[in-house]
């Protein structure tokens, strides 16, 4: 079956197979660069979950192709600051021969590695960055971007809200690539939708005390706090919301871009009730729940995030790549990845589209009451399910130069 | 009513945030000035003793069942004392050398803390629940006031009137100010001069603990918690004057104030407002508002 899958692919990709056919593994090993956040705010929506999804993609590969070549993960730490993070791309692709660099949380810093990665030839796969330009006006022939995006977190979330009559909307947004992504993206969607935007404030990354700014979102009188951010920084503002007595006042907070991970730290007592989009959920079947399990046995107990689970769809899809190419080199293989349809126990069926951007449906959640939840990391309750042709911007809509418009 | 396009109402509600944030700035700088001003140390590592009490916090409530107020006894003595044990092994090795290097083994001494505490718990922080004697809130009329964050300011302006009292007013503060000018002579009069420095060092990693545990039912229980917050800190007790007791105090709640109307105003510029009038004040008086050059 497998075998005949790649004949007909290899048919069908006549032009690339020819020069493929000759090009080889650079020096037999395929080297893959985790780049996340090790030590920060996000360390543990990325960090060392990151690494360890990495490495049972690589032994999930080895187990069932037996590849002829050998496959070595690395990993660092970029601080969250887009100088270190393409300082230490430029070193790992110039000196130690990494071939693939994965992850990458916060947007601005996947931006400029995403540049660095085109500039070099290479290969990147973002699961970790959120911002939708990277497959929008940044796309590049060099970078996939997995798991998520701001567009998708916004119309999954956004228009769910707004439907259900939460039609005045004032922003908490962090103040960077992301976060304006995000804003514009929901933006868009709430005026799509028929709905109105009071006010917004640009908070910087790493704020600890969100009062001033609750405050504001209070006196503005909106219905819903959209929290344009992420990781510390939504949570801190979802706990003193709660201090504040926002929601027993009549509003609603929606958070944009909420993990697994950041529901396990503010606790469903404060976060019960909140809608939020993600493509993965450890709880979906048995195929999740099954690598999960793993995941988890491995980490001290914690359960995956979505970024964790697209950096073991990303990479397991990138090493088949390799091995259908026979090659690894950067841009080639990344047009290889585009021709093979994508399968794996923690998305299912998807496939990726020519500006870079992987399709799978996405899902609505709700956090679950202290009296619903059975055990640990049993937070969400399934909502509504987005298809995978609804749930990501249309390609014609991104502006992205590799897709000719018509 | 409105001040540059803001209702007063709102700006109003504002400047008591920004005071009640102040009180957190001002408790933990005046720990700061108490140990420099004393012992002539930077402690670096007064970041990472705050998370550690809030951290105390949560594991006495999580472990032995030890509640907020439990917290805020135990928890600052816990970790006081083992800032006397850091003073005892560590510091009092450093007295004769340069500034630098006491500011280089806190600064040491805080990474590893904060290292070993996001390897255990992890980067999002943990929850802890406010003290239920102190949930809700008044409604002020201009603001919804959370009666815990008022109880916050009111804790905190006790502690730092009563620890500037018994500095600059008490026979004891007395004595500690006089053996910093002049060990020898305040040893000659039967006084143990290296036992008062190790307990002042406790009491200021102790000042560090209490604002950690109050810190705690707001943030994040987070290992970062402190290094987030620890450089704004240096910030108000440069501008103040390095070890001017009245000087963190004051500059702790106006900075406080000062960084809440940044938030109204301008909201990107919140947390670089302070280096900039740290920038201003030192270019004018080198010595801090409230210092004095040595």
């Amino acid at each position: 079956m497998k075998r005949t899958l790649l004949c007909s692919l290899l048919a069908g990709m006549g032009l690339i197979t020819a020069t493929a056919a000759q090009a080889q593994v650079s020096d037999n090993v395929v080297k893959i660069g985790v780049l996340g956040d090790m030590s920060g705010l996000y360390s543990d929506i990325s960090g060392q979950g990151s690494v360890l999804a990495a490495k049972m993609a690589v032994e999930d590969f080895q187990k069932s192709n037996k590849p002829n070549f050998k496959i070595e993960v690395v990993s660092a730490d970029h601080q969250n600051k887009p100088d270190v993070g393409s300082n230490i791309a430029r070193q790992w692709y110039d000196t130690d021969k990494v071939d693939v660099i994965v992850d990458v949380p916060t947007s601005s810093v996947a931006l400029a590695v995403s540049q660095v990665t085109r500039e070099k030839g290479k290969a990147m796969l973002v699961s970790g960055g959120g911002s939708s330009d990277l497959t929008g006006k940044d796309c590049s022939p060099n970078t996939i971007h997995w798991a998520y995006d701001t567009w998708m977190l916004a119309n999954g979330t956004g228009s769910a809200i707004v439907k259900n009559g939460g039609n005045t909307w004032f922003f908490l947004t962090s103040d960077y690539a992301f976060g304006h992504a995000l804003e514009r993206d929901t933006e868009a969607v709430v005026l799509k939708n028929g709905g109105k935007v009071l006010g917004k404030v640009r908070h910087p990354t790493g704020t600890q005390d969100f009062s001033s700014f609750l405050l504001q979102a209070q006196s503005s009188k909106a219905k819903i706090i959209g929290l344009a951010n992420a990781g510390g920084d939504t949570i801190n503002a979802i706990k003193q919301a709660s201090e504040f007595g926002i929601v027993k006042g009549g509003q609603n907070l929606a958070g944009l871009l909420i993990f697994l991970s950041d529901i396990h730290g503010i606790g469903l007592e404060k976060a019960q009730g909140l809608f939020l989009t993600e493509t993965f959920y450890w709880d979906m079947n048995e195929g999740t729940r099954q690598w999960s399990r793993r995941f988890a046995s491995a980490l001290k107990a914690k359960h995956p995030t979505m970024t964790h689970a697209g950096v073991y769809s990303a990479v397991l899809h990138y090493l088949k790549a390799v091995d259908a190419g026979k090659t690894d080199d950067g841009t080639k293989t990344i047009a290889q990845m585009k021709t093979m349809p994508t399968d794996d126990p923690l998305f299912g069926k998807g496939s990726i589209r020519a500006d870079g951007r992987k399709i799978h449906p996405a899902y609505l959640f709700e956090v679950k009451k202290p009296s619903e939840s059975k055990n640990p990391y049993d937070y969400y309750k399934l909502r509504a399910t987005i298809p995978a042709e609804q749930a990501f911007r249309p390609m014609a809509e991104g502006n992205c130069p590799l897709v000719a418009k018509k | 009513m409105e001040i540059f396009g803001i209702p007063i109402q709102a700006m109003m509600g504002q400047l008591l945030i920004g005071l009640i944030n102040g009180s957190f700035y001002a408790l933990l700088s005046l720990g700061l000035a108490v140990i420099f001003g004393l012992l002539n140390i930077i402690n670096f590592a007064h970041g990472a003793q705050y998370m550690l009490g809030a951290f105390g916090a949560y594991l006495l409530l999580n472990k032995l069942g030890l509640g907020y107020w439990w917290s805020l006894l135990i928890v600052p003595l816990v970790v006081g004392a083992t800032g006397v044990v850091i003073e005892r092994t560590m510091l009092s090795r450093l007295y004769k050398l340069d500034h630098l290097y006491g500011l280089l083994l806190t600064f040491g001494l805080a990474l590893i803390i904060q290292g070993l505490f996001r390897n255990e718990y992890g980067s999002t922080g943990l929850p802890y629940s406010m003290p239920e004697q102190l949930q809700g809130g008044v409604n002020l009329g201009f603001m919804f006031l959370p009666i815990y964050r008022g109880w916050v300011i009111i804790a905190s302006l006790v502690v730092c009137l009563a620890t500037w009292y018994v500095i600059e007013r008490t026979k004891l503060g007395g004595y500690l100010r006089a053996a910093t000018e002049n060990p020898q002579i305040v040893q000659a009069f039967g006084i143990n001069v290296p036992r008062m420095i190790t307990l002042t060092y406790g009491f200021g990693v102790a000042l560090a603990a209490l604002a950690g545990v109050m810190a705690a039912p707001i943030y994040q229980v987070s290992p970062q918690m402190g290094a987030d917050l620890i450089i704004v800190v240096f910030a108000v007790v440069v501008i103040g004057g390095m070890g001017s007791i009245m000087g963190a105090i004051v500059t702790g709640f106006g900075l406080g104030l000062i960084e809440g109307l940044t938030k109204v105003f301008y909201p990107e510029a919140s947390t670089t407002v302070i280096f900039i009038i740290m920038t201003i004040v030192l270019l004018i008086r080198p010595a801090g508002l409230f210092g004095t050059q040595k």
